[in-house]
């Protein structure tokens, strides 16, 4: 990740807040990503996956414990915070407040999915405008890719993974036929933008 | 260009104002992420563009009653979130047996399924007939609907496991008549409550209540509105009432939080006592 260009080193200047949404597939790959992230890591960091609301969840706690990040569920209000991971809660759409607090939606679902990717990354795109890094990952359908496209549209950075190493094509596929997507990356580069992100915002803080 | 992409924040802005001065609805205190994607929906909806949905608003007052109607969220189930209605039941009801009478306000109660819930709960703890049940909206379609406790018999199918997840005493089979496709709801579950209108944002206390329950409608409001309209609520309990929220919503200012003591942490159960 040496050969980023200026365009897009000057996108992750900007950053104030990534967003990750994922879904079938994706999980696995969000786990380590997050797991990784150092605790200087500059950014808050919003994360929507679709999962039920029957089951009881322990991603939040397990990463809380194991990663060097906090990691909660997202709360209604809440104040977003750098080095902290946000959770959408199974069941209610994360969305963003422009005095850079969370709420919680309980609307229809979107593409039957509550909490939409869509959803938080259109919101957190009105906010936050270009100063967005969103990444889009494995997925059996298409959330995602409207809101990649609207984060596109404001100059925010947008990440695809790989249809070709993606678990599930179709989410990451519909997204890059949507929107000009800036990256399209394996999973170790996945990886090594993270660090580039950390590099890049902590030098400057 | 996807809808969501013309209608800017300052478009809502405009349209919050838009209808503050034309029908004296003043959704300043909402968050607008959530309005946002309510307006984006009418317009999806009714095919509008930004600019069609503000001639709207302000020559079509019919439009207006549809717009009031889709820029709330009014999704709701009977025995929705089956724990809260089993701490209701368990920590709730007991304390107010002995109560000659028991008056339940149920705010923002959308289309009733919340209000008879309450009144299943109180018939099987014996209580129903010492009770008197307020459901008020802002909404007066969803009103409409609540008083004719007449839903679509699909829905009885979710209504019916939440209720068994809640630790139902017998079927909810037994509290409707299906007719065709609809569920009936029975009269005799009817006969002591009301429906009417009242705003949160603009209403005032017009009771005192021993059950104030009001979910899933603070997370569309912004802290300031959430702190009015508990204040609200905090008046309008009488000593020892009880305050019920959704799973998501909570007592977040200590000096209100101090006036109450938790009942039940998870399902947001708190009881007033000062
Ligand atoms: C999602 S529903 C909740 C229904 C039910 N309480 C439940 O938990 O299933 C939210 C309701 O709040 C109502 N509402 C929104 N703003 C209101 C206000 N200012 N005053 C009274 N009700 C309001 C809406 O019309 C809608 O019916």
């Amino acid at each position: 990740m040496n050969n980023l260009n200026p365009a897009i080193s000057a996108k992750i200047k900007n950053a104030k807040i990534l967003l990750i949404g994922g879904s079938a597939g994706g999980f696995a790959i969000i786990y380590d990503l997050l797991l990784r992230l150092p605790q200087s890591f500059p950014l808050p960091v919003l994360v929507v996956i679709h999962r039920s609301k029957k089951y009881k969840s322990v991603i939040e706690e397990q990463l809380d414990i194991k990663g060097k990040l906090r990691v909660k569920m997202a709360e209604d209000k809440e104040r977003i915070q750098k080095g902290t991971v946000y959770f959408a809660p199974p069941d209610y759409h994360l969305l963003v407040e422009q005095d850079g607090s969370l709420s919680l939606d309980n609307s229809e679902p979107v593409h039957y999915s509550r909490p939409a990717i869509d959803a938080t990354f259109q919101a957190a795109a009105d906010v936050y405008k270009k100063n967005v890094i969103a990444v889009l990952l494995s997925g059996a359908n298409e959330d995602g890719a409207e809101g990649i496209a609207y984060v596109s549209e404001l100059n925010g950075l947008t990440i695809v993974q790989d249809p070709q190493v993606a678990e599930v094509k179709v989410m990451p596929q519909a997204a890059i036929n949507k929107a000009n997507v800036d990256l399209i990356l394996n999973n170790e580069q996945i990886a090594g933008i993270m660090n580039t992100i950390n590099k890049i915002n902590t030098t400057i803080l | 260009m996807p809808l969501n992409n013309l209608l800017t924040l300052e478009l809502v802005e405009e349209i919050i104002d838009l209808v503050r001065k034309v029908y004296g609805f003043d959704f300043g205190g909402y968050s607008r992420a959530s309005l946002k994607r309510r307006m984006v929906r009418i317009m999806i909806l009714k095919n509008l563009s930004v600019f069609d949905l503000k001639s709207q608003i302000i020559n079509d007052s019919d439009f207006f009653e549809e717009f009031l109607l889709e820029i709330t969220v009014n999704v709701t189930e009977m025995f929705r979130d089956a724990g809260f209605y089993k701490a209701v039941r368990e920590k709730v009801l007991p304390y107010l047996s002995s109560y000659p009478r028991i008056k339940v306000w149920n705010a923002g109660c959308s289309s009733g399924e919340e209000l008879y819930s309450f009144a299943i709960l109180l018939d099987e703890e014996k209580l129903y007939g010492r009770s008197f049940l307020y459901g008020t909206d802002i909404n007066s379609e969803v009103l409409e609907t609540a008083r004719k406790g007449i839903y679509d018999l699909r829905k009885m199918k979710q209504n019916s496991e939440n209720y068994i997840a809640s630790g139902s005493i017998n079927t909810l089979a037994d509290y409707y008549v299906a007719k065709y496709d609809a569920a009936i709801i029975n009269s005799s579950l009817k006969k002591n409550t009301l429906f009417s209108i009242h705003n949160l944002v603009s209403d005032s206390v017009f009771n005192e209540f021993q059950i104030i329950s009001c979910r899933n409608v603070l997370i569309y409001f912004n802290v300031e509105l959430q702190e009015k309209v508990l204040n609200l609520f905090y008046e309008s309990l009488c000593p020892l009432g009880f305050l019920c929220l959704g799973s998501k919503e909570f007592l977040r200012d200590e000096n209100l939080a101090r006036k109450f003591r938790i009942i039940d942490k998870t399902e947001n159960i708190y009881q007033k006592i000062e």
